[in-house]
């Protein structure tokens, strides 16, 4: 890198100075992502294999808190909602992103103003969102009784408080939020295809509908790999919506791994199977993350 | 641009194209028009379901209780401190995840070295882990450094999870910057800062913004640290309107409730609706990266 290579004694201390000064100046970096997030990945994947309760303790008891853990039955209990919240959501995101992206992109008026208003919800706070949703699908006052108002009596909309129903309402709000996200994505991959393929697709004769079956859809391939990637991530880390939609109610109805965590570690004083819960999240947002990072980068080169 | 074939604007299909794009325009602006026009009228109309009515007796009243006098988790503050709070959380912790981004930037890009990009590889799983996995030792670092339960716990915090984005942000923009130039100043004497304040500083105006506002919005939205690692006195506003719309004593306000969504939402929809572009390009290169 260095090109003075200058054989003065004196400044060589300088000189050599220099040289590592770019290092130095990433040194802060790798000492902050070595202590706080693989020191402390480490650090908590000890205390998984602890019997902390209340504070860490160090006493090592092997596997008891991972045994424990798949036997309490709100685990169960965030984990299915977990692979129903999951899949609902990824796949709603999807369909109704690229249907938005496909709308948008049939050159229409004001397409710049349309999409500000799709994307808007993705710069709230999960907590706004979840406020906005609470009362809007409140029975009491939200649309049952705005609904019963204009005169239909019997309207019912009552998911939010029933727990068999209550973390559909998870999946409409957070769609709501993300959905936009996930049409910009795609209109992104959209604005990339090729021209001159779809023109010669359109001279052949073929039908707007074959068109975007046969061509344009099998080319969002790598915005469907990123939304995926994107979406699934952040459903695993889902916290926030829940707590200020429902707080993992009613009862235990909507509760997610990382609101089990929470309350396991912080409100429960179990902090060993919290740690567990915690390494069991990581382990699988690292499954869909590090394949995904590993092409990214490999790419580049 | 995808198949379009050039139709008669007013075939069919185009109405039913419009009608579409506005009615999902009224999806998504549903949530907000019931947040604004609930925070602007008396409770006794929302509770006699007038939801999705105009208001009859337009009052600010809900708003500035929200703000100065709503019952906040124990005390009767409205939201105003804690809207402070975050403000001061919030800048030096996006100026400094920053500046730290781009110096890193220009060394990964710029003073690359053997195992650079594993290096970049591990900075930027970080930022995808679940912070579930962080918080206890977090919460137990934060107290031997006497930073817990206040602001600048939370600035540290919110710095340190912040590098990695910002990094993502400069690396990949310097790396598409004409490394000759910087040869050039190499060899006319000048020095790593130099280089970097005088070639590489100028020309950062767009990503610096695209990473000021992808950290602005993170830090001002998010919930799980603020709940996690601060006090009373010291939360940040996602967490107050938490609490504010979760206490459960004494009539529910939904008005005030509301009028506190929109205060929290406000400083992250301004830098939207201001520099949306910058802020899509941020969401953008957080997942589809280069």
């Amino acid at each position: 890198m260095s090109i003075s290579e200058t054989a003065n004694p004196r400044g060589s201390v300088v000189d050599r100075l220099r040289d590592a000064l770019p290092k130095i100046v990433l040194s802060p970096t790798v000492a902050i992502v070595a202590i706080f997030v693989y020191g402390f990945i480490l650090f908590t994947l000890y205390l998984s294999f602890t019997n902390s309760r209340i504070l860490p303790s160090f006493e090592w008891i092997g596997w008891q808190n991972y045994e424990n853990l798949f036997r309490i039955r709100a685990w169960d209990t965030a984990v299915s909602n977990l692979v129903i919240f999951g899949v609902l959501y990824i796949t709603i995101c999807c369909a109704l992103g690229l249907l938005l992206a496909i709308l948008l992109d049939q050159r229409i008026r004001a397409e710049g103003f349309i999409r500000t208003i799709y994307l808007y919800p993705m710069a709230l706070s999960f907590i706004v969102t979840g406020v906005a949703w609470k009362w809007f699908l409140d029975p009491g006052i939200g649309i049952e009784a705005v609904v019963r108002g204009w005169g239909w009596t019997t309207f019912e909309f009552n998911w939010i408080k029933d727990s068999q129903m209550a973390i559909y309402t998870i999946v409409i709000a957070a769609v709501w939020q993300t959905s936009g996200f996930v049409m910009a994505m795609f209109l992104a991959g959209l604005r990339g295809i090729d021209n001159e393929m779809l023109k010669a697709a359109q001279i052949d004769g073929a039908s707007t509908l074959a068109l975007y079956r046969r061509i344009v859809i099998p080319q969002l391939r790598p915005a469907f790999m990123s939304a995926f990637v994107v979406l699934a991530h952040m459903a695993i880390k889902s916290y926030d919506l829940v707590i200020a939609l429902t707080g993992g109610g009613p009862g235990t109805a909507t509760e997610l791994p990382a609101t089990f965590m929470y309350s396991y570690t912080f409100t429960r004083n179990q902090m060993g199977i919290g740690a567990a819960s915690a390494v069991i999240m990581l382990m699988t947002i690292a499954a869909i993350i590090v394949p995904y990072l590993w092409s990214e980068l490999r790419e580049k080169k | 641009m995808a198949a379009a074939p050039a139709k008669s604007s007013f075939s069919l299909g185009r109405v039913v194209l419009y009608t579409l794009l506005v009615f999902f325009c009224i999806y998504y602006l549903l949530p907000l028009y019931v947040m604004l026009v609930n925070s602007l009228k008396p409770l006794s109309e929302i509770t006699a379901g007038g939801m999705m009515a105009l208001p009859q007796d337009w009052t600010v009243a809900p708003w500035l209780s929200a703000w100065s006098s709503a019952q906040v988790g124990v005390e009767a503050t409205g939201l105003r401190p804690y809207f402070l709070n975050s403000i001061i959380m919030v800048v030096p912790a996006v100026a400094l995840s920053t500046i730290v981004g781009a110096l890193n930037g220009y060394v990964l890009t710029k003073w690359t070295f053997p195992g650079a990009t594993i290096l970049f590889g591990l900075l930027l799983f970080g930022c995808f882990i679940p912070f579930q996995m962080v918080l206890i030792p977090m919460a137990r670092m934060l107290g031997l450094m006497g930073l817990a339960g206040s602001v600048p716990g939370l600035i540290f915090v919110h710095f340190v999870y912040g590098i990695g984005f910002s990094t993502l942000y400069f690396r990949n923009y310097y790396a598409a910057f004409p490394t000759e130039l910087v040869r050039a100043a190499q060899i006319d004497g000048a020095g790593f800062f130099r280089i970097f304040w005088r070639i590489l500083l100028p020309s950062s105006g767009p990503i610096a913004v695209v990473c000021i506002i992808w950290q602005f919005t993170n830090i001002w939205n998010d919930f799980l640290f603020g709940a996690s690692f601060s006090d009373f006195d010291s939360q940040p506003m996602t967490v107050a309107l938490n609490n504010l719309v979760q206490s459960s004593t004494g009539v529910k306000e939904y008005n005030v409730h509301f009028a506190g969504a929109i205060m929290a939402a406000l400083p992250t929809l301004l830098v939207y609706i201001v520099a949306g572009r910058y802020f899509v390009r941020g969401l953008m290169a957080g997942s589809v990266k280069g």
